[in-house]
């Protein structure tokens, strides 16, 4: 029974962007069509006890329909207010899908990653609406007390609905910007799972999956986008290291130190093989430029024999479309371990900017300790460990000040 | 829906009256108010005196207060408004891009309350 019931759940989970897609089509309402789904599930969990059926997002579907009906009727007499109740043809409760699933689920992204939705919204909304998970589980994510996350996502739908933000595929014109927007709510979540900057690490891993399948139901709906595939081989190409990326203390482990043997070569391969496809496109951009790099570690057999001055003129070509002090950062780094040390540590001291950046402080700390400033490491280094926040970072730190200090 | 497009300049930097300048910007105004009749979704609006000609007023304890001025001094300020009729926001959004304020300062979209719908 406690399985069957778990059975049921991972459907819920599996269906859920998609029959809401397709519910927010039908009712033209979020908000409405995510009540209605409760509802489905709800009697699905009473009605499903023989078995699951064949078709669960079929079912879950016709279900939600009827018991949008039902409420809109209800809402009427309640006085409650759907603006979209012309939507609804209670006549014909399952007329013929005019628009493809793929349409319904590409349309919700782009509504949830809307520009005029605030960007931490766009985060929360696209993980509830399109991925699935529930509130709570965002919320701890995210590290957010759950009110405020309910509260974020409700005022986000309340946003969509009134402002008339609409259900649509933006106009070819506007598709690369709002494209780009998309890409980065994705990238965003993928990097909160990633870096985990605070605590309860393992809850947040389950972003990076998350993210992934984000990017990959969007490059199944809108193929051949050479961002979309470039960003989905960026995020495998990190997640295949996530084995080697901390000792057995949860202390990180930096890119040189790493156990290659950790790494999942099948997936890196997977990835280089979707980075080839993007790059066929011809149409670079930031996120195949990242890939590029990160293909280009996952391929060496080590720091040593790896193409550090391809990484450099990459990190050039990446400061083109992300013009920021922290792709200089990683540029002077690489222009730093091909060989050039003294002229990526000047590189590095003409940035201004990062004062407040941990990274730029251990960036010091390492160059300078390569070319035998051990005094000035030592000072770089404890500068970064007034800036770190995680509990493993910090403890890292202190093992390259306990190694400086006692040569 | 409809939309009210609030137009927000910075009104010290605005061009002399009659200037060529002043013309110039004018003529653009006429022409984007033009168009969005053509285009159908123009409702209305008007622009407005500088805040200098403002007065605020409030009602305290069944008193009228009247103040000299703006309700809230800002760096940019009230300067007009348009009524138009979109499709959603990102119509409403594009039709905001052609102002020509937009370049300058800034025009917030703001959905207008439809009270017709509340009624079922």
């Amino acid at each position: 029974m406690h399985e069957h019931r778990r059975a049921i759940e991972a459907v819920f989970r599996e269906e859920y962007g998609l029959v809401l897609a397709g519910l927010v089509r039908y009712t033209g309402d979020l908000q409405l069509a995510e009540d209605s789904l409760q509802d489905a599930t709800i009697a699905a969990l009473g009605s499903w006890d023989d078995g699951i059926p064949d078709n669960p997002a079929a079912w879950l579907t016709t279900t939600a329909r009827r018991k949008a009906i039902d409420r809109v009727r209800r809402a009427k007499t309640l006085d409650l207010k759907y603006q979209t109740i012309g939507h609804l043809d209670a006549g014909d409760p399952d007329p013929e899908p005019v628009y493809s699933i793929e349409d319904d689920r590409l349309r919700l992204i782009f509504t949830c990653c809307h520009p005029a939705i605030r960007p931490d919204a766009r985060v929360a909304l696209t993980l509830r609406t399109v991925a699935g998970l529930t509130t709570p589980e965002i919320a701890r994510a995210f590290l957010v007390p759950e009110p405020t996350m309910a509260q974020r996502i409700v005022r986000a739908k309340r946003k969509i609905r009134d402002a008339g933000i609409p259900y649509e595929v933006p106009a070819p014109a506007d598709l690369p910007e709002r494209l780009d927007g998309v890409l980065a709510v994705i990238y965003l979540v993928f990097n909160e799972g990633y870096s985990a900057t605070s605590g309860a690490e393992h809850v947040r891993t389950s972003l990076t999956s998350e993210a992934i399948r984000l990017a990959t139901t969007l490059n199944e709906i809108l193929p051949s986008q050479p961002e979309v595939l470039g960003l989905l081989a960026l995020m495998e190409l990190h997640a295949a290291r996530t084995g080697a990326r901390t000792d057995v203390e949860g202390v990180p482990v930096l890119l040189p130190d790493q156990d290659r043997s950790l790494w999942d070569h099948d997936q890196i391969n997977r990835a280089v093989a979707t980075l080839d496809r993007a790059v066929q496109l011809q149409s670079p951009g930031q996120y195949q430029i990242q890939a590029a790099i990160a293909a280009l570690h996952a391929k060496a057999p080590s720091s040593e024999h790896t193409d550090w001055t391809q990484i450099a003129d990459l990190y050039q070509s990446l400061y083109r479309y992300v013009p920021t002090d922290v792709v200089r950062l990683n540029r002077a780094v690489a222009v730093a371990m091909s060989g050039r040390t003294e002229d990526g540590l000047t590189m590095v001291d003409e940035i201004d900017t990062l004062d407040r950046y941990p990274y730029f402080h251990t960036t010091r700390g390492a160059l300078l300790a390569d070319v035998d400033k051990v005094a000035e490491a030592i000072a770089a280094y404890e500068v970064a460990l007034t800036l770190i926040e995680s509990d493993a970072e910090r403890r890292f730190v202190e093992k390259r000040l306990t190694q400086l200090r006692s040569p | 829906m409809q939309y009210a497009l609030l137009i927000y300049e910075d009104e010290s930097a605005a061009p002399a009256p009659n200037s060529p300048e002043a013309e110039q910007i004018f003529q653009r105004y006429w022409s984007f108010t033009e168009d969005i009749s053509k285009e159908g979704v123009n409702k209305g609006g008007e622009a407005l005196h500088p805040v200098a000609a403002a007065t605020t007023v409030r009602v305290v304890d069944g008193e009228v207060e009247l103040t000299d001025g703006p309700f809230a001094e800002t760096k940019e300020q009230l300067g007009g408004f348009y009524l138009v009729e979109a499709t959603d926001l990102d119509h409403a959004v594009s039709i905001a891009a052609r102002i020509p304020a937009a370049e300058t300062g800034s025009v917030e979209v703001r959905p207008v309350w439809d009270f017709s719908s509340e009624q079922g």
